[in-house]
């Protein structure tokens, strides 16, 4: 039982690295623009943060102080890559697929050059924050430091759930993303909804990567997986149906799914070769898959991605 | 009349490059009234309108609105000013409820809260006498509630000035007719309502006044109580003007073509055509009239294969084999490989004849790829058939090799009429083939399609321009709404006559007893 308690605990902090980019992906989208940069995006929030912890840790600052600066940092390098891509998709009209591509090519390259070249070293910063512990934390060692971004994340859902169900600002932004030229004739400015949503989603994706790095690996070899966490991230999207509510469930099924193959030998007590934990990995796709013959039998239109998802608006002309 | 003055236009105009779209245009609405708008297509009424909803600006004129002079720059000036147009294509979210819809982009200082918007809109409706159930979303809306949502939006945002843009359009008899109370009821609170529109019952049944343009000119604006339907007909087609089109008589003629019975209903259930039947002889020219959207789209793309009638029949008589075959429910292919040779010049050039960025001679290979047993392309024949054409139509391009999309819209479609001849077929059929052409090459398409005529082939012209129509065809058949209300032969018709058919719709609406009912109230 301890087992699986210990496996349960341990998927939560590791789905909270699929929440942030699946957060920021959503309100991306909702604005009609499907960033697949969001890897890449991830990866340079990873670099922002520690680069800013790597100069500050010996500063004498107040601990709290170093970690926000972090993930102001972090949030400021994502909004970055995110205006870049904003650049080319909204203002330049070019393909969203393409660029998102190469804005992930370019966030993981940069990642590796930035974090071999510097060679932070991982900081625990949570050992001067006890307050902020994840609860039961104790029960499990890898997770003795998790700590604030755990629940910053959930906050940040909820409230990105809340912003686009229940205000005008959500409504207007959704418009955006399902009809631009309906949003348009009503006066809505669509080029500056765009732009603010797809630079705070990208803000938000790449704190994903600061805390996969700084939280829950606590090393910063950990760099390496973000890329394949961030694509996790586009399916989670999928799998909650472009609900941020319901990601946070999603992401805790997906953080289980993405570990469940190196538990299940302690968990049902079997030998199991390891180079078979590959195959488990898949099972988020796969699961993302299944809800997307799902939706698509069912074609309930709520279910449905934004209309205008990966379209370039052009206002008409005669 | 000393009704206070809404909407006062003086000496609008509107010029796209160096076509006047309108052109010194004169139009007031008072308060509490209703004004038709009534022309042609390309007339310029919706351009006119757009001006006034702030979609386009006006290159000289000036707009007042309760007597002051405005600018209108956008649609948000408009709606500033109290005006608001419901487009012909309805601008609404699908997943939206009609709630959301109508509150979205307004900005009037409150507290955003759905459940006060729901009980507003009901309040508004009820005023009015609509039905609707603000929490409705609208991908589950039929065509006349989603109508009504677009006017409510209008109504929310506390407009005084509306504009339809043709309203009937999309709807049933019934519908139009549960509309036309509503805006008589507007009418009544003080609302002044533009309402464009080509069915001349419906401008007798609910207007006060009728505003006539043509041309992109006001001909003349007249009390709706003191006119006929053939007077406004008379103003809305004009004088004939003669062309000169060659017209030689035809010679050989038999049946080719015949489309019995034909019934088409579109994606959302609306019926698109009614029992459309006519003959296409061979040696004769047969013009199809009528307003834009009246079905020719869907007739010439059920000859093609292209859509599938629900019934009817289209029966080909196969001048090889002469046998008769029906044409019904075959994909193109399969009626290419029959030996039915079907020539179609589609209303979007570049859409659907023509690849943009392949060159002429590639455009003419989409034509005969099938032909040979190479397993490489052959682009020999289609080359000598690309020279042969533009050296033929002169086709001003710098070579074979340009992409399509780079010629002007004369040329494309001079190569597009040049390959679907060069099949040699025996029905060609061409919409708009002159649209957007200079009179040089209109007058080169005129003179391509008589020539296949004098070959014998059977040759469907669907027209706007009803003088052209009037000289360039044997035969002309009319539809107005998806029905046949007339088949004419063009050689001792008028022009009055077809525009009397075009909009010539058997509804509910009994033209003579309106204009009684209108005489009492006055």
């Amino acid at each position: 039982m301890n087992a699986f308690w210990d496996f349960i605990i341990t998927s939560i902090p590791l789905g909270m690295t699929f929440l942030y980019g699946c957060t920021g992906e959503i309100l991306t989208e909702k604005a009609g623009h499907l960033n697949l940069g969001i890897p890449g995006i991830m990866c340079v929030g990873g670099v922002c943060g520690c680069s800013a912890l790597r100069l500050l840790y010996r500063s004498g600052l107040p601990p709290i102080l170093i970690v926000l600066i972090a993930i102001i940092a972090a949030f400021a390098g994502g909004a970055l890559m995110g205006a870049l891509y904003c650049l080319l998709t909204v203002t330049l009209k070019a393909n969203q697929n393409v660029t998102g591509l190469a804005m992930t090519t370019f966030g993981v390259g940069i990642t590796k050059f930035v974090m071999n070249k510097l060679a932070i070293v991982p900081i625990r910063y949570l050992y001067a924050l006890p307050y902020f512990r994840f609860p039961f934390a104790e029960r499990t060692d890898a997770l003795k430091y998790c700590g604030i971004m755990v629940y910053l994340a959930v906050i940040i859902a909820l409230s990105t759930s809340y912003v686009l169900s229940k205000t005008q600002t959500g409504l207007h932004l959704r418009s955006v993303g399902e009809n631009p030229a309906t949003a348009d004739a009503v006066g809505i400015n669509v080029t500056k909804y765009k732009y603010v949503a797809t630079l705070i989603g990208s803000g938000i994706a790449a704190l994903g990567g600061l805390f996969y790095i700084m939280d829950y690996s606590g090393s910063v070899d950990a760099y390496k997986k973000i890329e394949a966490l961030g694509w996790l991230s586009v399916a989670l999207v999928i799998f909650t149906l472009w609900r941020p509510h319901l990601s946070i469930i999603g992401s805790f099924v997906f953080g289980t799914l993405y570990i469940v193959g190196s538990r299940i030998p302690t968990l049902l007590n079997i030998t199991m070769d390891m180079s078979a934990t590959p195959l488990f990995e898949m099972l988020p796709y796969v699961v993302t898959i299944i809800v997307l013959i799902v939706t698509s039998v069912s074609k309930k239109r709520e279910n449905q991605p934004p209309a205008a998802l990966g379209l370039p608006y052009f206002r008409e002309e005669r | 009349m000393n009704r206070p003055m809404a909407l006062e236009l003086k000496n609008v105009s509107k010029y796209f490059g160096n076509l006047a779209a309108n052109k010194n245009v004169n139009l007031s609405v008072y308060r509490g009234e209703i004004l038709a708008i009534l022309g042609e297509n390309g007339c310029g009424k919706t351009t006119l309108m757009n001006m006034i909803a702030g979609i386009y600006f006006p290159d000289s004129g000036t707009i007042s609105v309760d007597g002051k002079e405005v600018v209108i720059r956008s649609p948000k000036d408009a709606f500033n000013h109290g005006i608001g147009m419901i487009h012909q294509h309805f601008k609404l979210v699908d997943i939206f409820t009609a709630a959301e819809n109508i509150v979205l982009g307004v900005n009037d200082g409150k507290r955003y809260n759905i459940k006060k918007v729901n009980s507003r809109v009901a309040e508004i409706a009820d005023k009015y006498g609509f039905h609707i159930d603000p929490k409705k979303k609208i991908y589950e809306m039929s065509v006349s509630e989603k109508q009504t949502v677009e006017i409510l939006k209008v109504l929310y945002r506390g407009a005084d000035i509306l504009i339809l843009d043709e309203p009937s359009a999309v709807l049933t008899p019934q519908e139009t007719d549960r509309l036309f109370d509503v805006l008589r009821r507007m009418r009544e609170d003080g609302k002044s309502i533009l309402i464009i529109t080509h069915k001349l019952n419906e401008v007798m049944s609910i207007s006060d006044r009728v505003a006539v343009l043509r041309k992109g000119e006001n001909i003349n604006t007249v009390e709706t109580s003191k006119t006929t339907p053939a007077e406004l007909t008379e103003m809305m087609v004009g004088k004939k003007v003669s062309l000169n089109i060659e017209r030689p008589e035809p010679v050989n003629v038999c049946d080719r073509l015949e489309v019995k019975n034909l019934n088409m209903v579109d994606a959302d259930g609306i019926k698109v055509l009614d029992n459309i039947s006519f003959t296409a002889r061979s040696g004769e020219i047969l013009g199809i009239a009528g307003i834009a959207g009246s079905g020719q789209k869907e007739l010439l793309e059920s000859i093609a294969g292209l859509c599938h009638p629900i019934t009817g029949q289209i029966i080909y008589h196969n001048p090889k084999t002469e046998k008769t075959e029906d044409l019904r429910d075959k994909d193109p292919v399969a009626i290419r490989e029959l030996g039915v040779r079907l020539s179609f010049v589609p209303e979007d050039r570049i859409g659907m004849g023509l690849v943009g960025n392949m060159d002429i001679v590639d455009n003419m290979l989409l034509r005969s790829y099938r032909k040979g047993f190479s397993m490489f392309v052959d682009r020999k024949k289609p080359g000598d058939l690309a020279d042969k054409i533009v050296k033929e139509l002169q086709v001003s391009t710098p070579n074979t090799h340009t992409p399509v999309r780079r010629l002007s819209g004369g040329n494309v479609q001079k190569v597009l009429v040049g390959r679907e001849i060069a099949s040699a077929p025996t029905v060609l059929m061409a919409a708009y083939p002159v649209r957007g052409l200079d009179i040089n090459s209109s007058y080169t398409i005129y003179d391509l399609l008589t020539e296949q005529k004098k070959n014998g082939v059977a040759v469907v012209f669907v027209g706007e321009d009803l003088d052209v129509l009037v000289e360039l065809c044997d035969r002309i058949v009319v539809i107005c709404a998806g029905k046949v209300t007339g088949i004419l032969d063009a050689r001792n018709t008028t022009k009055e006559e077809i525009g009397l058919l075009m909009t010539k719709t058997e509804g509910i609406y009994d033209v003579d007893g309106k204009e009684a009912e209108n005489g009492e109230k006055e």
